[in-house]
């Protein structure tokens, strides 16, 4: 049995995604805790540059094709499963993502390996490796054993810091040809759309208010504007309120939306699901309002309190705003 | 084009959720089950796909529960077939790997063209059902799609990335696509037409084949999160909380 | 006086069949409409005729103009023996009405009518023409001032040729004690010469025959048709309690009216009594808060539209479409959408303000409701208010949270609240989603629970067996999830013992006591006393049960919820309780069935607030700081707190006033 892991390599256009560090952050122990080594999988087109970030891993294993220049689903799954195929790794890590999870299970029937999903922490005890991932929007952990002889696991964010999964310095990059065949394929990309230019970056805000379905109706939004202008932020929304169109697509923030790091997070009327919490878990300081106690954005918090959050808002403003003049 | 909308049934996660005494699974005693999300987002779109090309829409799922209402809901909406598969042991919980064998031998005998389902599911541990579904039909799957119309040949599929970017994917049929959002919000169907097919639609009922549930690891150990893992709470009224906060605020330097 | 016999005779009969022919077309076009009825209860009817008929009743509630139309009203009917008398008699010469043209005491109450209602026109026009009341906006204006014109015309000739047939001395009327009005005009004229005297006759003769055939033959085509159909339309009303909506029809198996022909002959009758006196529109929160609702332009347009799709479906009756693309045109109009758009639709509060004011008892939230109903199966609402429902139906309470949390606020109660479906209780409580569920309002459902216990009232709960009433599901226009969910509710109070309900909530109250009524089955449906919170303090006030200890001594206003007070007439107890724990009532001017509503009936709390320009929750807390003396805003319904609350804080009148829920108070005064 292999002891090897393996780490799929997360690209858009050309540039490596944060997961990606995460997974090698993960994979990083436990190939340290089973003794075995750690390769990074990277697939693209003229993209071997991008293999320099990928210092934690041992290796580098890089497919060039024009077919894989942009992630597809079909190319891309032929291409790492006849990897994992041939070389047969202990673990292979992919993102939780809408990369990762296009590949998992593909390769995992194709393999007859299985798949374990939503992982956020994996280690070794007694020379067996464990996995902990999250369910039931966030409310529920399991943990068990990665099953023998190999198997699949896509990762979430949150579990490792990306920073402890960075490191310069150049791997050894072997190049490899595509195991089979890439041509006629279900899938082809046919072209990116921008998503829409905001007002607001919110990825350079240092501090947002960010709303959630707490916030009820639409009106309520200059309640947390207000807020937001008092403390020169901007205002930033979790997924059911930019469904509703009433912030626009640029607020998101999110698995979808963007990955924010303020100085200050005020999470309002937000449950924190997973995908939430993966674009602001990161914050410095993170206020949680919610009705809700048992909210799993408490767990990501520094600070809460299950107060109104529509009556908090404008009492909180007008605090700061006599605490600022005086 | 008809469309296939395998619909599972997760927990609602709006009640109390407990472990059950084995410490590896839910406790699903008082759980109620709802469909989820997601799938109901499939099957909007689905409807909508049918609206605009025309074309039979076909709602299947495994019978692990109160299913019935959800199914008559969806002839309400307008899906032209209900199929629920019975199998014993259901009732206790299937995992994906089975539930998407199970589906595929009862899927021999429908016609389609495009499977429309969730792109994941709130207690989805073994990945998902839409990706699994098309890797034992060998079919193509593109996941996270928010948009779906036809083309020569196939769909093109909008998917979704990081940072609300958007790749159009051309995708040969038949395929699976797992949906993150459909065009429209799922539409809410009057009670009255909802009761009116409880009177007059068929649920169609088969019998499962041998579910295949290799795949999935084990689980040794389920459990809530430790309260100490979690935040400093602030107690008091609404004057209170916004007292501290300002204190709070001020000590980190961010009233400047 | 020598007239044209036959031209008169000919001017009549031409406009009478002019008259009968446009009544019939509209007759023609109600016969479209759908069964109403039954009617019964002959001598109820016959009563509200004369109140509110013959005796003018609601039309006083605007005083100015309910005087005058008073006398127009009267003036009309005891004038038309002159009418009479001027047509027969022009068409016979020498003609006198038997009796009713010889009468003197008749005579001297026309004479002075006549000035009256001249008077009353006078004033007509100066409303029309100077003050322009905002009412009158989107009437048809020019009609009325013209209408108002032919009417003092009328009075003006008639008193003209009254007086000049006395000159004469060929005037019936003998004495000038019972004509002293048309003497004096008589005396005007005096002075010219015969011939004069004669050519003035004849023209104030053929002005006077030639605007009241004009007037009848214009009758039916506008706002005046009402002249002819408020009599029919106030007796044959709807006597059912005005909180029980009628059923809803189905056709084709989808519930709610798409097309106009889908609503029942009465409620068209109602649409061609509407004088367009905008009364409605005057007292409706959602015009006066800027959404496209008024009332009265509702009934308009639905007149209208009656009108020309009833006139198209004739000509496609007949073969007639291809050759007229406007009738085609007029068929493919959509009634929702089209003729009444959707915003207008759901802007509506349910509030009753409107149907209350309207002299001519014309409704209009149940053809609101029924075009709701229609909406909804064509999904065309608010995303906010299908995601509401659809977690009404799921949970059984609009905010989405689990139907075993609805009697958290329980928990920490003690001594324990009964659980009524295990033990019997004298009061059963149905508490409502928003006391139970809303975070800002378990204190209040707190203190109501010890106010009870401190009373002595033996009352229990529901607990998780509770679901949502449904009067706003009703009134949303979602029949079968209504009907569902009082399902539910009628079988777990099946299987309860108790002697009366009491809810905290007017909406709840007003569908358990009008529309959960029993179809003779033991199904549950309530038998016995529904009350309203403030109808049990009252009581137990009054009967020493609930001892005061503190008379407060607040001055307070108090706002009449809408489905307490104007739905159920309960304006009494409220009062009688608050004057019991020593506050000073001061009303304000919009009270009783006046009171303007908070904003959040028919669904709308469920809605997007965006369109709105004022809020009326904030123009509402205006005219109470405006009192100048109220300290407290005491409400008696859980959406009253939150709406007023709010609109405090947004209205930035936290330093005048301040909003208190009844209970608040009489907690206080226990001491």
């Amino acid at each position: 049995m292999s002891k090897d892991v393996w780490v799929v390599v997360e690209t858009l256009r050309g540039e490596v995604l944060e997961i990606t560090y995460t997974m090698l952050a993960a994979g990083r122990g436990l190939a340290d805790g089973l003794g075995g080594k750690l390769t990074a999988v990277l697939l693209g087109h003229d993209a071997e540059i991008l293999a320099s970030t990928l210092g934690a891993a041992d290796s580098v294993t890089y497919v060039d094709h024009a077919a894989l220049a942009d992630f597809t689903p079909d190319a891309y799954l032929r291409t790492i499963a006849g990897l994992v195929k041939g070389a047969a790794p202990r673990v292979v890590l992919l993102g939780y993502s809408s990369m990762g999870m296009d590949l998992a299970c593909g390769i995992g029937i194709e393999l007859d390996t299985p798949v374990i999903a939503s992982c956020q922490t994996l280690d070794v005890e007694a020379g067996k490796p464990r996995y902990v991932s999250l369910t039931c929007g966030g409310k529920v952990l399991a943990e068990g054993e990665l099953p023998e002889p190999a198997c699949l696991v896509t990762m979430v964010p949150g579990g490792y810091k990306p920073q402890s999964g960075k490191k310069e310095g150049a791997p050894k990059v072997t190049r490899v040809a595509p195991p089979t065949a890439l041509d006629d394929l279900k899938v082809k990309l046919k072209g990116y759309i921008e998503p829409e230019a905001g007002d607001v970056d919110i990825t350079k805000e240092s501090i947002l208010a960010s709303v959630g379905r707490g916030i009820q109706q639409r009106d309520n939004l200059k309640l947390a504007e207000e807020l937001a202008a008092t403390l020169g932020g901007a205002v930033s929304a979790s997924r059911p309120v930019v469904d509703q169109g009433w912030l626009p697509t640029s607020r998101l923030v999110g698995k979808s939306g963007k990955s924010v790091k303020p100085r200050l997070y005020l999470a309002l009327g937000i449950s924190g699901a997973p995908e939430h919490a993966e674009g602001m878990r990161d914050a410095e300081c993170i206020v949680a309002i919610n009705t809700d106690e048992k909210a799993p954005i408490f767990d990501f918090a520094q600070y809460g309190a299950t107060v109104d959050v529509l009556k908090l808002l404008p009492v909180l403003t007008e605090k700061i705003k006599q605490a600022k003049g005086s | 084009m008809n469309i296939v909308v395998p619909i599972k049934f997760v927990p609602d996660l709006v009640e109390e959720l407990e472990i059950d005494a084995s410490g590896v699974a839910l406790d699903r005693t008082y759980m109620r089950l709802i469909p989820s999300e997601q799938d109901d987002h499939a099957l909007e779109q689905a409807l909508l796909l049918k609206e605009r090309y025309g074309g039979k829409v076909t709602v299947v799922t495994l019978d692990t529960g109160d299913v019935d209402e959800a199914l008559f809901t969806a002839i309400a909406k307008g899906a032209d077939r209900v199929v629920k598969v019975l199998g014993e042991g259901f009732a206790e919980g299937v995992n994906n790997h089975a539930a998407s064998s199970v589906l595929q031998a009862a899927l021999k005998d429908i016609a389609y063209d495009l499977i429309l389902t969730g792109t994941q599911a709130v207690d989805d541990l073994d990945g998902s059902t839409g990706p699994l579904l098309a890797a034992r039909l060998g079919l193509p799957f593109v996941g996270y799609v928010t948009g779906v119309k036809q083309a020569d040949g196939g769909v093109v599929a909008r998917k979704e990335y990081p940072g609300g970017l958007v790749a159009e994917m051309e995708v040969a049929l038949p395929a699976v696509l797992g949906i993150q959002a459909a065009e429209n919000p799922p539409r809410y169907v009057v009670t009255s037409l909802v009761t009116e097919a409880m009177k007059t639609a068929k649920i169609e009922e088969v019998e499962a084949v041998e579910a295949d549930s290799s795949g999935a690891a084990q689980v040794t150990r389920m459990y809530l999160p430790e309260p100490s893992e979690r935040a400093e709470m602030i107690e008091g009224n609404v004057d209170h909380v916004a007292d501290a906060l300002v204190a709070l605020l001020r000590e980190r330097g961010l009233l400047a | 006086m020598p007239i044209e016999p036959v031209l008169v005779l000919v001017a009549f009969l031409a406009a009478l069949s002019l008259f009968c022919y446009r009544v019939y077309r509209r007759f023609e076009h109600m016969r479209l409409g759908q069964p109403a009825g039954p009617f019964g209860h002959w001598w109820q009817r016959i009563k509200a005729l004369l109140v509110f008929v013959f005796g003018q009743r609601r039309l006083f509630r605007f005083r100015t103009p309910g005087v005058a139309h008073f006398f127009i009203f009267w003036g009309f009917l005891l004038l038309l023996p002159t009418i009479a008398q001027a047509i027969i008699g022009g068409i016979f010469p020498g003609f006198v009405l038997p009796f009713l043209g010889t009468f003197g005491p008749l005579a001297l109450v026309q004479d002075l009518i006549a000035v009256a209602v001249a008077v009353a026109v006078l004033y007509g026009l100066c409303l029309r023409l100077i003050v322009k009341p905002e009412r009158y906006r989107g009437s048809h204006q020019t009609e009325g001032v013209v209408v108002l014109v032919f009417i003092l015309t009328i009075m003006v000739s008639l008193l003209v040729m009254n007086g000049l047939q006395r000159n004469r001395g060929e005037n019936p009327i003998g004495p000038v004690y019972w004509q002293p009005v048309s003497a004096f005009v008589g005396g005007l004229f005096a002075g010219l010469s015969e011939g004069t005297q004669h050519t003035i006759g004849q023209v104030a003769y053929w002005v006077h025959l030639g605007v009241v055939l004009t007037f009848l033959t214009m009758l039916p085509g506008g706002k005046h048709f009402h002249v002819v159909t408020s009599m029919f339309n106030v007796f044959l009303g709807d006597l059912e309690p005005p909180g029980k909506l009628p059923p809803a029809p189905e056709f084709d198996g989808l519930a709610g009216v798409k097309n106009v022909e889908q609503f029942t002959w009465l409620q068209m009758l109602n649409w061609y009594s509407c004088s367009e006196c905008g009364r409605c529109q005057e007292v409706c929160p959602a015009y006066a808060s800027g959404l496209p609702l008024s009332p009265k332009l509702l009934i308009m347009g639905l007149r209208a539209h009656l009108f020309e799709r009833g006139t198209a479906l004739r000509a496609a009756g007949s073969g007639e479409t291809s050759a007229n693309p406007s009738a085609q045109a007029v068929l493919e109009k959509r009634l929702t959408g089209d003729v009444i758009t959707d915003e207008v639709l759901w802007a509506c509060t349910t509030c009753y303000a409107c149907d209350q004011e309207c002299p001519l008892f014309i409704e209009h939230i149940a053809p609101i409701v029924d075009m709701r109903r229609y909406l909804l199966t064509q999904q065309r609402a608010d995303p906010m208010l299908m995601s509401a429902l659809a977690n009404l139906r799921r949970y059984g309470n609009s905010f989405g949270q689990s139907d075993r949390k609805r009697a958290m606020w329980t928990a920490d109660m003690t001594p324990p609240i009964k659980d009524i479906r295990k033990e019997p209780a004298h009061t059963l409580w149905f508490v409502g989603d928003y006391a139970s569920y809303s975070p800002a309002l378990t204190a209040i459902t707190q203190a109501t629970a010890r106010v009870f216990q401190k009373a002595g009232i033996d009352f229990g709960l529901l607990y998780d067996a509770e679901r949502n009433a449904g009067n706003d599901i009703r009134r949303v226009g979602e029949e079968g999830l209504f009907e569902l969910l009082a399902m539910k509710n009628k079988a777990a109070l099946n299987n309860c013992e108790f002697q009366e309900i009491v809810t905290t909530d007017p909406h709840t109250y007003n569908t358990l006591k009008n529309e959960y009524a029993s179809n003779g089955s033991s199904d549950g449906s309530p038998t016995v006393p529904v009350l309203h919170y403030t109808e049990v303090l009252d009581r137990a006030i009054s009967s020493g049960q609930l001892p005061i200890r503190r008379q407060l001594g607040y001055t307070v206003t108090y706002h009449d919820p809408c489905y307490l007070g104007r739905y159920n007439g309960v304006y009494d107890a409220p009062r009688r309780v608050l004057e019991a724990i020593g506050c000073r009532v001061v009303e304000m001017p919009r009270n009783r069935d006046r009171s303007l509503c908070c904003g959040a009936g028919g669904g709308r709390i469920w809605m997007d607030e965006s369109g709105i320009k004022e809020r009326p929750s904030e123009n509402r807390i205006r005219e109470a700081a405006a009192l100048g003396n109220a300290q407290y805003f005491v409400v008696a319904c859980p959406k009253d707190l939150t709406m007023y609350r709010d609109a405090v804080k947004t209205a930035g009148q936290e330093d005048r006033i301040e909003v208190k829920d009844m209970i608040e108070l009489v907690e206080e005064a226990l001491g």
